[in-house]
């Protein structure tokens, strides 16, 4: 038969770095994407790429503490070996991006310069400039075209990844896309398939993803078969620009430089900001958190930022939810300096200068924990097997998942500068695993696969048929997008409430149906944007509905997923003994619901669309998991009686499991 | 930390001084709609004509959002039901390079170009044209794969050996890093191919009969007659004093010495002042055109 090829469907640092790997080891690859591969979401990172480092290292620093610190800022929720690899291959991915060029800012003597992001006591995250992301990103892009020059790569840019093929024993054997300008489809026959397609932020309506970020590609992949894990865990960052359009990060920097979150106290005040005397005022994040003010943890400032504009109608404008983020106080040359950039991006979106009249900001969806549930294979030594087949391959044999719509690294939160982390890991080390998965396709697949992509392209072009055809319907897809993340945004984001979730459950089910009397308004078959949008809203529906049951179903506070029912609050006694009482009580309260709720959501397409959900067990046989007590009134006393605990267990010894916890003032969960 | 809730005295209070700057999108006058006209185009080698639409006008829009309430509506101005618009965007805050069109006259990104100031330059309405440097796919839609066939052409990028693990990269000076982030953020937008004279749009049919495979290297070749534009020039430049990237220099001068090289520039210098990014293009051409001279010399005595 011809030579193996694998098709890998993206093209941001995940599917760049698979394509570069699997390229450099002999094999063909085909590499699908929506947009030009250098136009990918990657290019929006700004912070860093996160790995221990000869610096770190030097000051107690190591692997373990990389992983520790990215288990327990994820809330415990991953599989513990995944990220211990992860952990492991970050030095030598930043070495290596630095030898493909990576232009990382540079210390006097000319070596990578690190700085410090949450979650860590260390400097860990390289960076180039404010933009490192994008810088990433062009390196691999670089080398993939000095493959596609090679001919081991083939591009297909301004192509839509349809679904997958499966055979009749359920092994995927390659894909069927369509080109966006033409319209024309095409079955792609593969050894492998690797779904690398990012967030889907746009189920949100407005986030800080790119247009591309709608979740299609996995919605599909869903439909077909492949489960999704962690749906329910979606990280909203607190500080991003309000835009018709989009809403554009402000880097939580500019509360570190001494920036305050305010809002007027009387209701849609209308009058000019600056002109609002003091005492009319709320400056309420440091008025609930005296200790932290402005840069208390980035859950609770969205947590906070949401709350008064929503449940307290505090909002500063009344038809747009934003709070006041303000700099103005800040010498001109200190904000020049210190944080020239980001203030360069609010003037020239919004045409106003932050250094004069304070910032308008509202938090916004920035990322996907959860995605495609995937396998792995864990090593005598606790890491991963390199090279096992099992490595991120989805349920459905041959199909492969990586980087952000994966569910395995982040658990239920992010680290900042640990996804460009996690997407070039996956994307490197999955592919001798890819390679060593293949089958060979064997006489019965060769058979049987002109038959099983035919249907699959009269299937697909049957679809785009009935749907061009939908002229006269009642509803407009664009609008509807609109009302799926409004509803979204306000049930399934930073506050969420069992009897909100269920009712948007009914309400998205009823979008759906009216999904399919949307009328396309272009009839057109070339370069025909609205029928490709109009497929990518209904494939929304299926993963809108799986983070909202996931979410209902979680009856716990843990990570971004927060439920105030089922908060655990401080302890309130005073007596010593009485509080010793209640530390025994949360303890055993929080143990009883590690029991019940430490473990990963496992969502199936079932009849008619509906998520089926089970639970997975999570391996932490690395460490176990502990309590985050940020902030938490009694904590010190909790933290006592758990570290007492564990010791009585024999847990924790000599890996420093509760050493420092508590005592790390800038952990705070938080991403980049 | 919690600061006094008095007032500290920098803001003064209500005071006179709040109309002069940054008047915070609470214009005296802000429109109640935005006119725009497109210069549509239905496919390749279709006549071009113009729409016009109407919507309403939203604080802090750009043109992005103009697009985005065209397409919803689906009908021109006179009411009728019009095909949305076809464009390029993706991540709406000027990293990605997706949006460019020509805008009032002018290429720029269609994220970052605000109505308001669209306004100020021409209050009636706002002109969206797809770019004339390459060939139209549909509306606003154009097909820039010329610009990036320009990046192969001049080898940009760093030779590595290979993904395996071999240490970190070459020491650099902050000096040597501050000369190549600035052209290293080169978003591969085309405004730079667009203004220039020097540069011709190119557009090649593809044949009935013609095979994909034909008529992607006619394409190619096609492309490498022409100018391959100041933004491959300057990544010639970026990997050419990169310490690892200089060890195939001369491949880069040979192609930027070879036809549609650096001799096409014009010096017009119109590159550099549509830059969305502003990168130091002409610096960039200036130091190509030093290296290539001397390259050229040398290569006369190695002979």
């Amino acid at each position: 038969m011809s030579q193996p090829r694998v098709l890998v469907i993206g093209g941001g640092l995940a599917g760049l770095s698979a394509t570069m790997r699997l390229a450099e080891l002999g094999v063909n690859v085909d590499l699908v994407s929506l947009v030009p591969v250098k136009r990918s979401h990657s290019v929006c990172a700004q912070g860093g790429i996160n790995s221990v480092n000869s610096l770190t290292r030097q000051q107690g620093d190591n692997e373990w503490k990389h992983f520790d610190d990215t288990v327990y800022g994820g809330d415990f929720l991953q599989h513990q070996p995944p990220v211990k690899e992860m952990a492991d291959w970050g030095p030598r991915i930043v070495d290596l991006m630095d030898r493909l060029g990576v232009p990382f800012n540079r210390t006097p003597e000319g070596f990578r310069d690190q700085r410090r992001f949450g979650g860590t006591l260390f400097k860990r995250t390289a960076f180039a400039g404010a933009t490192t992301g994008q810088q990433l990103l062009y390196s691999l892009d670089e080398q993939v075209r000095r493959w596609e020059v090679e001919g081991k790569v083939k591009k297909w840019e301004f192509w839509d990844f349809l679904e997958p093929v499966l055979d009749d024993a359920g092994r995927c054997r390659g894909a069927i896309c369509q080109d966006l300008v033409t319209m024309q489809f095409r079955a792609f026959p593969a050894d492998a398939v690797i779904i690398a397609t990012g967030g889907c932020g746009l189920i949100y309506g407005r986030s800080t993803m790119s247009m591309v970020c709608t979740g299609s590609a996995v919605s599909r992949a869903y439909r077909a078969g492949a489960w999704y894990g962690n749906g329910e865990f979606i990280q909203v960052h607190p500080t991003a620009i309000p835009g018709a359009d989009k809403l554009r990060l402000m880097s939580e920097s500019a509360r570190g430089e001494g920036g305050r979150v305010w809002v007027p106290k009387k209701p849609h005040d209308p009058r000019d900001p600056r002109t609002i005397p003091e005492a009319e005022r709320s400056y309420f994040l440091e008025e609930r958190y005296p200790k932290y003010g402005n840069l208390v943890p980035r859950d609770i400032a969205t947590r906070e930022i949401f709350d008064i504009c929503t449940n307290e109608g505090l909002s500063v404008e009344k038809d747009r939810l934003c709070v006041y983020l303000d700099l103005t106080h800040v010498p001109r040359e200190t904000l020049d300096r210190k944080l020239g950039g980001i203030l360069e991006i609010y003037e020239k979106f919004q045409g106003v200068d932050p250094r004069v009249v304070p910032m308008k900001i509202f938090p916004a969806v920035h990322y996907s924990m959860g995605g495609l549930w995937v396998d792995y294979q864990k090593s005598s030594t606790g890491g991963l097997v390199e090279g096992s087949p099992r490595n991120q391959q989805t349920n459905i044999p041959g199909l492969y998942a990586i980087g952000e719509c994966d569910y395995q690294y982040h658990g239920a939160n992010r680290l900042g500068a640990n996804s460009l982390l996690s997407c070039i890991f996956s994307g490197l080390f999955c592919a001798p695993g890819v390679i060593a998965g293949f089958d060979g396709g064997g006489k019965k697949a060769a058979e049987e696969s002109s038959r099983l992509f035919e249907s699959g392209l009269r299937r697909e072009e049957e679809r785009h048929h009935a749907l061009l055809a939908r002229t006269a319907g009642d509803e407009n897809p664009y609008d509807l997008h609109q009302q799926l993340g409004n509803l979204m945004t306000r049930v399934a984001t930073v506050v969420r409430r069992n009897e909100q979730l269920a009712a948007a459950y009914a309400e998205v089910c009823s979008l759906e149906e009216r999904w399919g009397r949307c009328a396309v308004s272009d009839s057109g078959n070339w370069t025909n944007q609205n029928v490709v949008f109009t497929k990518s809203l209904g494939d929304m529906f299926p993963l809108a509905k799986l983070i909202l049951k996931g979410a209902l179903q979680r009856d716990e506070c843990r990570g971004a997923h927060y439920k105030p029912d089922f908060a655990m609050p401080g302890l309130q006694a005073t007596d010593p003994a009485e509080k010793r009482r209640e530390a025994e009580q949360w303890c055993d309260r929080f143990e009883a619901n590690t029991r019940r709720w430490l473990k990963s959501t496992v969502a199936k397409y079932g009849a008619g669309g509906e998520p089926e959900i089970s639970y997975e067990d999570v391996d932490t046989s690395l460490t176990p998991p502990r309590p985050r007590l940020y902030g938490l009134v009694g904590g010190e006393m909790i933290e006592e009686v758990w570290n007492e605990r564990q010791k009585k267990a024999g847990v924790g010894d000599g890996q420093g499991v509760s050493e420092g916890q508590g005592k790390q003032p800038a952990y705070a969960g938080s991403a980049s | 930390m919690i600061k006094a809730a008095e007032s500290t005295g920098h803001d003064g209070g209500a005071g006179p001084h709040s109309a002069d700057h940054g008047s915070d999108g609470h214009a005296a006058a802000a429109p109640r709609v935005v006119r725009v006209r497109v210069l549509r185009q239905d496919a390749p080698g279709e006549e071009s004509y113009w729409e016009r639409f109407e919507i309403p006008y939203v604080e802090n829009m750009n043109v992005i959002s103009i697009l985005q309430q065209v397409a919803a509506r689906a009908k021109s101005r006179d009411g009728r039901r019009v095909a949305p618009v076809a464009w390029d965007c993706n991540c709406l805050e000027e990293v990605c390079g997706s949006c460019t069109m020509l805008i009032n006259g002018r290429t720029r990104m269609a994220c970052s170009a605000l109505v308001d100031k669209l306004l100020e330059e021409s209050a009636e309405e706002i002109e969206l044209r797809p770019m004339s440097k390459f060939p139209v796919v549909r509306d606003l839609v154009v097909d820039r794969g010329r610009l990036f066939r320009s990046l192969e052409r001049v080898k940009a990028w760093v030779p590595v050996d290979g993904s395996y693990d071999h240490g970190p990269g070459p020491r650099i000076s902050p000096e040597n890093q501050e000369d190549a982030y600035p052209l290293a953020t080169c978003i591969s937008c085309g405004c730079c191919m667009e203004a220039c004279p020097q540069f011709t749009k190119i557009e090649v049919v593809r044949r009935e009969d013609e095979s994909a495979e034909d008529f992607e290297s006619r394409k190619k070749a096609a492309f490498d007659s022409g100018f391959v534009g100041a933004h491959a020039i300057s990544q010639a430049m970026l990997f050419n004093g990169h310490p690892t990237g200089k060890m195939i220099a001369d491949e880069r001068l040979a192609a930027l010495t070879s036809q549609g090289g650096i001799q096409m520039c014009g010096n017009a210098q119109n590159c550099v002042a549509v830059c969305p990014k502003s990168i130091p293009l002409t610096r960039s051409i200036a130091r190509a055109g030093r290296a290539a001279t001397v390259w050229a010399i040398r290569k006369i005595f190695d002979r």
